[in-house]
C-alpha cells in the first residue's frame, strides 16, 4: 500500500508540473513520466497488459507525436499571444465546473470505495483477451472500425486533391 | 522475498549488463576489423595483438575530448538525451531468457532476469521508448540541423515500428503465447513433429520483415539517414562531442546485440540446439552449451549486421518510406492473414 | 544528331522484372561477393616496418653523397641552387684548410648547405645540375614534423654517414 501511495504521489506531482512548467516540451516530458508513473500503477493491479499497452501505445506513439508537432511549432515566449484577464477567470471557472463535475459523478456512483475485483487475474492477456472476444465482442469491433474510419480520413485529409482519387 | 533470490537477480543482472556492455565495446572493433577484411585491409591492430585494446584506446579518447554544451541548447536536456539512449538500449535485455534452469543444490536458478507474461510487448515498448533519446537530442540542442536530424530519424523509427509489430503478430499467433521463456521452450530441440521446431521456419517472411525492421531501429546501414555524416549532416547527434556522443554510438551497438538477442530467441530457437535431448548430458550441462548456443547465434547476427553494412549502401530518405509504408506493412498484413488461414486449416484437418 | 562514329549505343532502361525488384536476390549477390572478400589477401603494407618497394626512378629526400675516401663532394658551386625552380637550396661557400683533406674533395666546400624541405617539389633538377655527382635524391619520404623551422634540412641531415674504416 506504501508503494501505492508513493507511486499516486508522484503521478499527481508530475501532472501538475505539466500544467505548471512554462515551456510546452517540458510539460509533454512531464506528461511521459506521468504515463510512465501510471503505467505502474497498472502493474500493481496485476494488469500487465494494459501496463504494457500503456506504454507502448501512449509513452511510445501518441506523446511521441505530440513531442514531435511541439518541437516543430517552436513556441516561444516572444509569440505567444498575451491572454487577457477576462480570459483567465473564465478558465478558472471552467475548471472549478469541471471539477465539481467529476467530484458529485464520482460520489454518485460510489467510485471512491474501494473496489474488489472477482477475479485478481483478469488483467492478464488470455483472461482479458477472452473476455474481449467474447462478452465484449461487439463494442470491440465496433470501436475497431472507429478507429479504421478515422485512419482512413487522416488518409483522405493528407490527400492534395481529393478529386483526383 | 528472500535473500538468496534478491542475490540472485542481482548477480544475473549485473553479468548481463557487463557482457552487455563488453559486447557492444568489442563490437565497435569487430565492425572495423570486419570491414578491414570485406575491404582487403586489415582494420585496427596497432593497439594490443590484433588491436584488442583499440576499444580502451576509443574510450579513452572519448572521455578525454572537450566536451561541448552549445551556449543556447537546453543543458539539463542536453545532457539527459544520451542517458536516455542509453538507458533504453540497455534495459531490452532484461526479458530475453539466456538458458534453461540450472540446478545448484536445490536451487532451481533461472537464467532470466525477469520473467513477465508480456515479454514480447515489453520489447517492443522499450523500443519505441527509443526514439525519445534521439528527439530530444535533437531538440535540446537548438539547431535545425539537428532538429530535421531527429525528426528524420524518429518518422523512421516510428514507421518501422508498425511493421515489425504486424510482423511479430503473426509470430505470436503461431506460438499462442507473449512470454519469451515459453516461446524459447516451445522451440526445444531441432525438429518437432516431423518439422523444424524454430519459429523461422513457421515464419520466414515474418522473420524477414522484422530483420529488416530491427535493421532500420537500430540505425544501421542501409537505414542509418539518422547519422549520414556527408550528406545530411549527421543529423540529430551534430551538436554532441566527447562521451556524450559516445554515449549515442555505444547505445547503437547495445541496440544491435539486444536485437540480435530477440532475434535469436524469437525466430532461431534461442537457447536450443540441434540434438540437445539426444546426446544424454545432464540438465546443467545442456543449460550451458544453450548458453553458449545463444551467444553463437547472436555473434552470427551482430556479424549479419556488419556484413550487411559494408555490402548494401544507403537508401534514399523516400525508398525508405516506400520500403516501410508500402512494401513491409502490406506484407506483413498478409503474412498475418495467410498464418491465420494456415492455422485455421491445420485445426481443422 | 547522326552519330559519325557509328560507335554511339542507345540503351534502353527495362522495367524491372520481379526478381530486380524484390530486391533479395541482388543483395543476396552482393553479401556473396563480400564475404568472398574476406578471404583474399590484405593489400595492407604495414608501413614503419615495411616499405613499398620505390620505381628506380623515385625522387626521394636529398642527400649529399661522399667519395670512395669518404670525402663530401659538394664544392659550393651553386649550381643546384640556381638549378631550383622552387628556390629551395641556400649555401655558403668555405676554404678548406689544412688538415680538413680528408674531409673534403676539393679546396672549395659548403660549410652550410640548407634546403627548405616545404618549397621543394623533388623535381630532380639539382641532381642534374650537379657537376660533381654530389646530390642525389635517393632518400625516404619527407616525414611530418610539427614547426616550419624544422623543415630546412641542414647539412646534419642531408650528408652521408661517414665511411666505416
Amino acid at each position: 500500500m506504501n508503494l501505492f501511495y508513493f507511486v499516486a504521489f508522484l503521478s499527481i506531482f508530475f501532472s501538475l508540473l505539466v500544467i505548471f512548467s512554462k515551456n510546452p516540451v517540458y510539460s509533454v516530458l512531464y506528461l511521459i513520466v506521468t504515463f510512465f508513473t501510471f503505467s505502474i500503477h497498472y502493474i500493481l493491479l496485476n494488469a500487465q497488459f494494459l501496463a504494457i499497452v500503456n506504454f507502448i501505445v501512449y509513452m511510445g506513439a501518441i506523446l511521441v507525436l505530440f513531442l514531435y508537432v511541439l518541437m516543430l511549432l517552436n513556441l516561444n515566449k516572444e509569440s505567444e499571444p498575451m491572454k487577457s484577464n477576462l480570459l483567465k477567470v473564465v478558465g478558472v471557472i471552467a475548471g472549478l465546473c469541471l471539477l465539481l463535475t467529476v467530484a458529485g459523478s464520482l460520489k454518485l456512483l460510489h467510485a471512491s470505495d474501494p473496489v474488489l475485483l472477482k477475479n485478481p487475474d483478469i488483467g492478464l492477456v488470455r483472461n482479458l483477451g477472452k473476455v474481449l472476444f467474447k462478452e465484449f465482442l461487439l463494442p470491440f469491433e465496433v470501436s475497431s472500425i472507429l478507429l479504421l474510419s478515422a485512419m482512413v480520413g487522416a488518409v483522405l485529409l493528407a490527400k492534395k486533391d481529393i478529386t483526383k482519387v | 522475498m528472500e535473500l538468496t533470490f534478491v542475490i540472485e537477480k542481482v548477480v544475473l543482472v549485473s553479468v548481463i549488463f557487463l557482457i552487455t556492455l563488453g559486447i557492444a565495446a568489442y563490437s565497435t572493433l569487430a565492425e572495423r576489423k570486419i570491414a578491414g577484411y570485406i575491404q582487403g585491409r586489415v582494420g585496427p591492430h596497432r593497439a594490443g595483438p590484433f588491436g584488442v585494446f583499440q576499444p580502451l584506446a576509443d574510450g579513452g579518447k572519448m572521455f578525454f575530448k572537450e566536451e561541448i554544451i552549445p551556449s543556447q541548447s537546453n543543458p539539463f536536456l542536453f545532457i539527459a538525451a544520451p542517458c536516455l539512449a542509453l538507458l533504453t538500449a540497455s534495459i531490452g535485455s532484461a526479458v530475453i531468457p539466456w538458458g534453461q534452469d540450472v540446478t545448484i543444490g536445490d536451487r532451481v536458478i533461472q537464467l532470466q532476469v525477469a520473467n513477465i507474461n508480456v515479454g514480447i510487448l515489453y520489447i517492443f515498448g522499450v523500443v519505441s521508448l527509443g526514439v525519445y533519446g534521439i528527439m530530444i537530442a535533437g531538440w535540446s540542442s537548438n539547431n535545425k540541423y539537428s532538429l530535421m536530424g531527429s525528426v528524420r530519424a524518429a518518422s523512421q523509427n516510428i514507421s518501422y515500428e508498425i511493421a515489425m509489430g504486424l510482423s511479430l503478430i503473426a509470430l505470436l499467433m503461431v506460438t499462442q503465447t507473449l512470454s519469451l521463456r515459453e516461446i524459447a521452450e516451445q522451440q526445444n530441440g531441432f525438429w518437432q513433429n516431423g518439422w523444424f521446431s524454430w519459429n523461422f521456419f513457421c515464419q520466414p517472411i515474418g522473420f524477414l520483415i522484422f530483420l529488416v525492421c530491427s535493421f532500420a531501429e537500430c540505425n544501421r546501414t542501409p537505414f542509418d539517414l539518422p547519422e549520414s555524416e556527408n550528406e545530411l549532416v549527421a543529423g540529430y547527434h551534430t551538436e554532441y562531442s566527447g562521451f556524450k556522443l559516445g554515449a549515442f554510438l555505444f547505445s547503437e551497438y547495445i541496440n544491435m546485440f539486444v536485437s540480435s538477442a530477440v532475434m535469436s530467441t524469437l525466430y532461431f530457437g534461442g537457447y536450443n540446439f540441434p540434438f540437445m535431448n539426444d546426446l544424454g548430458l545432464s540438465a546443467n550441462i545442456i543449460a550451458v552449451l544453450g548458453v553458449l548456443f545463444l551467444f553463437a547465434k547472436i555473434f552470427f547476427f551482430i556479424f549479419f549486421f556488419m556484413w550487411i553494412r559494408w555490402t548494401v549502401p544507403r537508401f534514399r530518405y523516400d525508398q525508405l518510406m516506400n520500403l516501410g509504408w508500402k512494401v513491409l506493412i502490406p506484407l506483413s498484413i498478409a503474412n498475418i492473414v495467410v498464418t491465420g488461414i494456415w492455422i485455421t486449416v491445420k485445426d481443422l484437418l | 544528331m547522326e552519330s559519325l562514329s557509328n560507335r554511339k549505343k542507345v540503351l534502353e532502361q527495362k522495367p524491372m522484372s520481379f526478381g530486380e525488384k524484390i530486391y533479395l536476390p541482388s543483395i543476396a549477390k552482393g553479401l556473396a561477393i563480400t564475404f568472398k572478400h574476406i578471404f583474399k589477401k590484405r593489400e595492407t603494407i604495414f608501413y614503419p616496418e615495411e616499405l613499398r618497394p620505390m620505381s628506380e626512378n623515385w625522387r626521394g629526400l636529398h642527400s649529399l653523397k661522399r667519395d670512395e675516401n669518404g670525402k663530401e663532394r659538394c664544392t659550393a658551386c651553386g649550381l643546384c641552387a640556381l638549378a631550383c625552380p622552387a628556390e629551395a637550396i641556400t649555401m655558403e661557400a668555405a676554404e678548406r684548410k689544412k688538415g680538413e683533406e680528408n674531409l673534403y674533395r676539393e679546396e672549395k666546400y659548403a660549410a652550410v648547405y640548407e634546403i627548405n624541405m616545404l618549397r621543394c617539389i623533388f623535381c630532380g633538377l639539382c641532381e642534374e645540375a650537379c657537376p660533381k655527382e654530389a646530390i642525389y635524391l635517393d632518400g625516404p619520404f619527407l616525414e611530418a614534423d610539427y614547426l616550419r623551422k624544422d623543415f630546412i634540412f641542414g647539412k646534419d641531415k642531408l650528408v652521408e654517414e661517414p665511411l666505416k674504416p
